[in-house]
C-alpha cells in the first residue's frame, strides 16, 4: 500500500475520518428526511407530503444524492464494523473481569450496538416505504390533475399499527444516543475543537440529537393517536 | 482494615493465568496502594508463596512504571497513579479486583506486569526533534508565547504509563501519540520535522496493533496528567494536513556514523 | 597508587578550552570502528548516548526499567542552574561556579566546578532545540526564578516537573538515535559486573530481567550514567529500583570510590507514617520561603497536625527563627535538617510517631491570602493531601528530613574517567563537583553536562589510542564474569532463611540513618559499622528469596542489590569516621563550634577521600587527592 491516498484512508485516523464525513452527510440527510416528513402533520389529507414525496423520487439530482447517500450509509455501516472487530481485537485475548464505566459516557461505548439497532430500523422503514414508492404498487390520487403516488396513505396504514409505532418511537431512542456522541465525536475527529467553539459545537450536537429524533419520533405518536 | 483481593496471577508470558483471592488484613488506611501489596508481599514469601509481581519504581507519580487496573479503572478510583494511590480511597471490608492493563500491544510478562514497549517504538518513530548535541541556537532566539508553551508543557506532561490505552474500549493508543505530537506540533522548534513525524508515528501505532479513536474520552478521564483529548483534535489536524500536502516520506534520519 | 586529577593547567577560565584542543581526535571515519556501552540512561546516560551516536560511535545502552524514559532523573521538581544571565542581575559563569563551589563547602574541584559553569549555558541551548517546553514569560522569552537561596535568578524550569522534561528531551534524542540505528537499547537489563581485559574495561556482564539470560556485551569504553547510592537508607527520595550495584562492582574491581559518606539530606519531605513506608516523598524547598517551621515549646506526645492550633502562640518554638534570625527558615538543606532532628531528639517531635515538625503556612495565608498561597503551591498541598489526607490550606503541614542525593560516588579524573582505563562515571554516579553539598538545581545541570558536552570530547582522547579491534565475548575474563554474577544469584536462591530482603534493607537503613545520617559521631560510626557487619553475615546466612534465575524475580533483583548496599555502607561509615571534619552534608558531632554549628577542617581535610577496594573483608586503602583552591578563599559558612 504505498499509494499515499490509500495510506491516508486506510490508517486508523483515516478509517475515523470517512466515518466521520459519512456520518456528518448523513445528519444532513436526516434534516433534509424530516422536514419532509414533517409534512404529514399538515391536515390535507396528506397532499404536501405526497407532492414532496413525489418530487424526491423522481427529481434526477435528489436521486442521485440519494444514491450517494445509500453509498455512505454503506460506507458507514461497513466501516464500523470493521473499526469495531480491529478494535476489539486490540483488546487482546483477555478482556476484563471487571469495567467500571465510570470515565464515559454510555453512548460512546455503544455506538456499535446503537448503530446496529438504526440499521435494522432502516432496513424495515426502507422495506415500507422506500422500496414501496420504488418498487411496490402504491395507489395514486389525482392533486389538480396530476398523478401522484399516495405515500401517505402507505404510511398511514403503518403508523396506525401498535407495534409498528413502539419500533419507530423505539428506534428513535437509539437514534438519538448514536447521536448524542456521534455528532460531537465527528467534529472532534474532524479536528475540530477549541475553546472558541466547543460550546457550540456541543450544544448544537446535543440539541440535534434530542429534537430531531424527537420530531421523527412525534409523526407516528401523533398519527396514531390522531392528535 | 482488612480487605479481599482478587488478583491476577500469570507465571509467564505464555503462561493461562487466573484469578487468586487473597484475605489482607494488614492494611493502614495510610498506606499507598503499593505498599499495601508491598505487605502482602511479605506475608505471601513467609508462608513460601511466590509474592505478586508489579511494575513501580519512582512511587511519586512521575516515572510512569506503575500500572493496574483496579476494581474496572486504571489507577484504581481517583484520577492518578497508583502509586499515589493510598487505602483510605476503599472501604473496610471491601473486594478489590487487580488486574494487568489489558492490550494486544501491551503482553502480559508475568502477573500484573506488562510490556510497553510498543510505546517506545513510536516514540522512535519520530517523537523527537532532530538537533545534534551542540548544533543549537541561543536558547532565547525564538519567543514562544507563554499561552503556546503552556499547551506543549500541558501535553509534554505524558508519563507513559498507558492508563489511556487500559482505560479505552478500543485499546487505542491515540491520547499518548497525541501528546507527542502536539507538544512538538505547538512548538517553533519541531515545525520542520511535523508532517514527517505524525506520518511516522501513526503509522507505527497502528502497526503495533492499537485500537483506534472512538472518542469516548476515557482516556482524558483516567489519564493521571489529565492530558485533554484536545490533543488528539489537533493530531487529526496534523495528519490530515501531513497526508494531504506532505512530500515523500525521506528515509530515516540520524547521524551519519 | 597515584591519583592523577589530570587537571589541564593555565587560567581557570581557560581550563577547558585548551583541554579541549589538547585532547586527542578520532577520525570521523574511524568512530564507526568503536563501540561503546552506557549503562543507566537518566539525564547523564541518555545525553551521553544520544551525543556519541550523533557522533558517530556504537553505542549499547541499558537500564533495568522497562522504558529508558522511567530513569529516575525524572522525579526532579525545581530547575536547572544556567548562568545565562538573561535576568541582567549580576550573574555569570564565574558566580554560578562561585556559589557552587562555595555551597559545596570547598570539597570540589576548582577546574571541574568551573567547567560545568561554562557549559551550562549550552545545556539551555541544547534543551530549547529539543524542545523542552521551560516556563517562559508573557514576552516569550524563557522565564527564571531563583531557587534555594540563591541571590540571583538562574533557575529555568519547566512547571515542577524539570527533571523529566529534561529527561524526556534526552529521551528523545537517544529515540532518533535508536531509529537510525547508532543505539541499540536494552531496557529490563541491569548490569551485573564490569569486565576488564589487560587493564582496560571492555565489557560488562547483563541480566536480562524478563528471561533472566545473563549475556556478555563487549565493546571499546564503558560508561556508568547509573546515578546514586540513597536507597542504602532504605528511605529516601529514590525509586524504588534506584541501586548502587554497577557503581559497587566496578569498584570492586578497581575503581575507586569517591567520598562516599557525603549524603545530602532534604529537608521537606512528608514523614514517615508507619512501618510500611516503602519510600519518602518530596516537597519542594520553595515551600520554606513562606512557611514557618515550628515545634511546641514543651513535648506534646502524638500531636497531630489536627491539634496544632490548640497550641498557643506562646507554647510555640520557631526554632529556625530564633537560631538563625538572619537567614530564618531559609537556611541551608543541612542545617534546616539538622535542627530538625535536634527538636525530634529532645522529644519535640510532632505527628505519630515524634519523627517531623510543622511547617506552618496560616501566617502567610493570613497575610496574602489564601488565593496567593494557593497560586504559589496549589500543585505541592495537592500532592501533600493525596498522600497525607491533610488539608495544608486548614492544618499545618508535617515535614520531616529524608535522604535526597549523594555527592559521593566513582572517582573520576577531569575527563571523566575513573581509575580503570576505559570505564567512564557520569552524572550522580561519580564522585562528582558538588562537594561535600549540592546546591539545588544543580544536579540536573551536571548530569547534562557530563553527557552532552563533556563525555564526547574527553573520550576520544581515550579511543584515539585504542585498536579497533573488538575482542570476544568467549574470552576467560568474560567467562569468568559470568560465573561469578551466575554464582551470586544462585547463592542468593539458595539460602532459603527466614527473613526477607526487604526486612534487611530496612534493618540496615535504620543502622545507617541512625548512626551515619545528619549527624555522626566516632562512637556511633564504629557501632554502626559493628552492626552493618553482623547485618550482612546474618544476609547471608538467614534471608529467603523465592523462585529462580530464569524468570522475571524482582525479589532476586533485590537481594542482589542490597547486598551490594550491605557492602558499600560500611564504606560510607569508614569514611564518615576517617574525616573528623563538619564539612556540608557531612556533620562530626566532634567538630562543631561551640553553638553547635558546622566546623570545617581546611588544614586536614580539604582533599578527596578516595577509597581502594583489597578483597573480601579486607579495610580498604584511602587514597586523598588534594584539592587545591587557587581562584577561591575559603570562608566558613554562617547564616546567623
Amino acid at each position: 500500500m504505498n499509494n499515499w491516498f490509500i495510506r491516508f484512508l486506510t490508517s486508523s485516523v483515516g478509517k475515523k475520518l470517512l466515518m466521520a464525513l459519512t456520518g456528518l452527510f448523513l445528519i444532513l440527510f436526516l434534516v433534509v428526511h424530516l422536514s419532509g416528513n414533517l409534512q404529514l402533520l399538515h391536515n390535507d389529507g396528506g397532499k404536501s407530503f405526497n407532492i414532496y414525496a413525489e418530487f424526491m423520487s423522481t427529481n434526477v439530482f435528489i436521486q442521485t444524492i440519494s444514491k450517494l447517500n445509500f453509498t455512505f450509509i454503506l460506507l458507514h455501516v461497513l466501516l464500523s464494523l470493521y473499526l469495531t472487530i480491529q478494535n476489539r481485537r486490540a483488546r487482546g485475548g483477555k478482556r476484563y473481569a471487571v469495567t467500571s464505566g465510570k470515565s464515559s459516557v454510555w453512548a460512546s461505548r455503544n455506538m456499535g450496538i446503537l448503530g446496529t439497532l438504526v440499521l435494522i430500523f432502516l432496513v424495515v422503514h426502507l422495506r415500507h416505504f422506500y422500496g414501496e414508492m420504488h418498487f411496490g404498487s402504491v395507489p395514486t390520487v389525482n392533486y389538480d390533475g396530476k398523478e401522484v403516488r399516495n405515500l401517505a396513505a402507505v404510511v398511514d396504514y403503518w403508523f396506525s399499527k401498535d407495534w409498528y409505532v413502539a419500533l419507530y418511537v423505539f428506534c428513535m431512542g437509539a437514534l438519538g444516543f448514536h447521536l448524542w456522541h456521534g455528532f460531537v465525536s465527528a467534529f472532534q475527529t474532524l479536528g475540530l475543537n477549541h475553546p472558541k467553539y466547543n460550546g457550540l459545537i456541543f450544544f448544537v450536537g446535543k440539541a440535534f440529537a434530542v429534537i430531531v429524533p424527537a420530531l421523527f419520533a412525534y409523526i407516528p405518536i401523533a398519527m396514531y393517536f390522531n392528535l | 482494615m482488612k480487605l479481599t483481593l482478587k488478583i491476577w496471577r500469570q507465571k509467564g508470558p505464555n503462561e493461562k493465568g487466573e484469578f487468586k483471592t487473597y484475605v489482607h488484613d494488614k492494611v493502614s488506611p495510610d498506606m499507598s496502594f503499593l505498599e499495601m501489596l508491598d505487605v502482602l508481599n511479605t506475608e505471601l514469601i513467609k508462608k513460601g508463596e511466590e509474592p505478586v509481581h508489579f511494575d513501580h519504581d519512582c512511587r511519586e507519580g512521575i516515572c510512569g512504571m506503575c500500572s493496574l487496573y483496579i476494581n474496572g479503572r486504571p489507577h484504581g478510583p481517583l484520577q492518578t497513579t497508583t502509586c499515589q494511590l493510598h487505602m483510605r480511597s476503599f472501604k473496610d471490608g471491601e473486594t478489590i479486583t487487580i488486574e494487568p492493563w489489558r492490550a494486544k500491544p501491551f503482553p502480559v510478562i508475568k502477573d500484573l506486569v506488562v510490556d510497553r514497549s510498543a510505546f517506545d517504538r513510536i516514540q522512535q518513530a519520530g517523537g523527537y526533534i532532530s538537533v545534534n548535541t551542540g548544533a543549537a541556537p541561543d536558547a532565547n532566539e525564538i519567543p514562544i508565547p507563554k499561552k503556546i508553551a503552556d499547551e506543549a508543557m500541558d501535553a509534554a506532561t505524558c508519563i507513559g504509563c498507558g492508563a489511556c490505552v487500559a482505560a479505552c474500549k478500543n485499546a487505542s493508543a491515540m491520547l499518548f501519540v497525541a501528546a507527542k505530537v502536539s507538544h512538538l506540533a505547538l512548538l517553533p522548534q519541531g515545525h520542520a520535522e511535523r508532517k514527517e513525524r505524525v506520518e511516522r508515528m501513526v503509522a507505527q501505532m497502528d502497526a503495533e496493533g492499537f485500537g483506534a479513536c472512538t472518542n469516548t474520552r476515557a482516556c482524558e478521564a483516567e489519564c493521571p496528567k489529565g492530558i485533554s483529548v484536545a490533543h488528539i483534535a489537533r493530531l487529526n489536524r496534523e495528519y490530515y494536513n501531513a497526508m494531504l500536502t506532505s512530500y515523500e516520506l525521506p528515509s530515516k534520519a540520524g547521524g551519519d556514523g | 597508587m597515584t591519583l592523577d586529577s589530570k587537571i589541564p593547567d593555565g587560567p581557570l577560565a581557560e581550563k577547558w578550552t585548551r583541554h579541549k584542543f589538547n585532547l586527542k581526535l578520532v577520525n570521523p571515519a574511524n568512530k564507526r570502528k568503536y563501540d561503546i556501552i552506557v549503562v543507566g540512561t537518566g539525564l547523564a546516560g541518555a545525553s551521553a548516548a544520544a551525543s556519541l551516536a550523533e557522533l558517530g560511535y556504537n553505542v549499547k545502552t541499558f537500564c533495568f526499567q522497562d522504558s529508558p524514559r522511567r530513569a529516575h532523573s525524572i522525579a526532579a521538581q525545581g530547575g536547572i542552574n544556567a548562568a545565562k544571565n538573561y535576568q541582567n542581575d549580576g550573574d555569570s559563569v564565574y558566580r554560578l561556579f562561585y556559589d557552587t563551589i562555595k555551597g559545596g563547602d570547598y570539597r570540589a574541584r576548582e577546574a571541574n566546578v568551573y567547567r560545568l559553569a561554562e557549559v551550562s549555558v549550552n545545556i539551555i541551548d541544547q534543551c530549547v532545540a529539543q524542545g523542552v517546553p521551560f516556563a517562559r514569560e508573557y514576552g516569550g522569552l524563557l522565564a527564571n526564578r531563583s531557587f534555594g537561596g540563591a541571590q540571583v535568578s538562574r533557575t529555568f524550569y519547566a512547571r515542577g516537573q524539570t527533571g523529566q522534561q529534561l529527561l524526556l528531551g534526552a529521551y528523545s534524542a537517544m529515540n532518533r538515535q535508536i531509529a537510525a540505528g547508532k543505539v541499540k537499547s536494552y531496557p529490563r537489563t541491569e548490569m551485573l559486573d564490569v569486565v576488564v581485559v589487560d587493564g582496560r574495561a571492555r565489557g560488562i556482564i547483563t541480566r536480562d530481567l524478563i528471561t533472566g539470560k545473563i549475556e556478555a556485551h563487549s565493546a571499546h569504553a564503558v560508561l556508568l550514567c547509573t546515578g546514586g547510592y540513597g536507597n542504602v537508607f532504605y528511605l529516601s527520595t529514590n525509586a524504588k529500583g534506584s541501586n548502587a550495584s554497577a557503581a559497587w562492582r566496578a569498584h570492586k574491581k578497581g575503581a575507586l570510590f569517591g567520598n562516599p559518606c557525603f549524603t545530602q539530606i532534604h529537608p521537606t519531605c512528608i514523614p514517615v507514617s508507619g512501618h510500611h513506608q516503602s519510600k519518602l516523598t518530596l516537597m519542594s524547598e520553595s515551600l520554606r520561603n513562606d512557611g514557618r517551621v515550628w515545634v511546641p515549646k514543651k513535648p506534646v506526645k502524638g500531636l497531630t497536625a489536627r491539634d496544632a492550633a490548640k497550641i498557643p502562640e506562646s507554647e510555640r518554638d520557631y526554632f529556625l527563627e530564633r537560631r538563625y534570625p538572619a537567614f530564618g527558615n531559609l537556611v541551608p538543606r543541612d542545617v534546616a535538617s539538622r535542627n530538625a532532628k535536634y527538636v525530634c531528639d529532645e522529644g519535640r517531635g510532632v505527628g505519630p510517631t515524634g519523627l517531623a515538625v510543622f511547617l506552618d503556612f496560616s501566617d502567610a495565608i493570613k497575610r496574602d491570602g489564601k488565593k496567593t498561597i494557593e497560586a504559589r503551591y496549589g500543585n505541592l498541598f495537592d500532592m501533600y493531601q493525596q498522600i497525607t489526607g491533610d488539608n495544608p490550606y486548614e492544618v499545618p503541614m508535617m515535614i520531616y528530613p529524608a535522604v535526597h542525593y549523594t555527592m559521593g560516588g566513582l572517582w573520576v579524573d577531569y575527563n571523566l574517567m575513573t581509575t580503570i582505563p576505559g570505564l567512564y562515571a557520569l552524572g550522580e554516579a561519580n564522585f562528582s563537583d558538588h562537594g561535600a553539598n549540592r546546591l539545588g538545581a544543580s544536579a540536573l545541570m551536571q548530569g547534562l553536562a557530563d553527557g552532552y558536552f563533556i563525555i564526547p570530547y574527553t573520550i576520544g582522547d581515550y579511543l584515539a589510542g585504542m585498536p579497533y579491534e573488538k575482542i570476544s565475548t568467549d574470552r576467560p575474563e568474560f567467562k569468568e564474569a559470568i560465573e561469578q554474577a551466575t554464582g551470586r544469584l544462585h547463592r542468593l536462591l539458595s539460602i532459603k532463611g527466614k527473613k526477607t530482603v526487604d526486612e534487611y534493607h530496612r534493618e540496615l537503613g535504620m543502622i545507617m540513618w541512625d548512626y551515619c545520617g545528619m549527624s555522626r559521631n566516632e562512637e556511633g560510626l564504629k557501632l554502626a559499622k559493628k552492626k552493618i557487619q553482623e547485618l550482612r553475615e546474618e544476609f547471608w546466612q538467614n534471608v529467603n528469596v523465592l523462585g529462580s534465575a530464569n524468570e522475571l524475580n524482582m525479589e532476586l533483583e533485590k537481594a542482589n542489590r542490597v547486598s551490594d548496599f550491605m557492602e558499600l555502607a560500611e564504606l560510607m561509615v569508614d569514611d564518615a569516621l576517617h574525616r573528623r571534619e563538619s564539612c556540608g552534608g557531612h556533620f562530626r558531632e566532634e567538630s562543631a563550634t561551640e553553638d553547635g554549628e558546622a566546623r570545617r577542617n581546611d588544614n586536614e581535610f580539604a582533599y578527596v577521600a578516595a577509597w581502594e577496594y583489597k578483597g573480601e573483608n579486607q579495610p580498604e586503602v584511602l587514597h586523598k587527592e588534594e584539592l587545591k583552591f587557587e581562584n577561591v578563599k575559603l570562608t566558613q559558612r554562617s547564616y546567623k
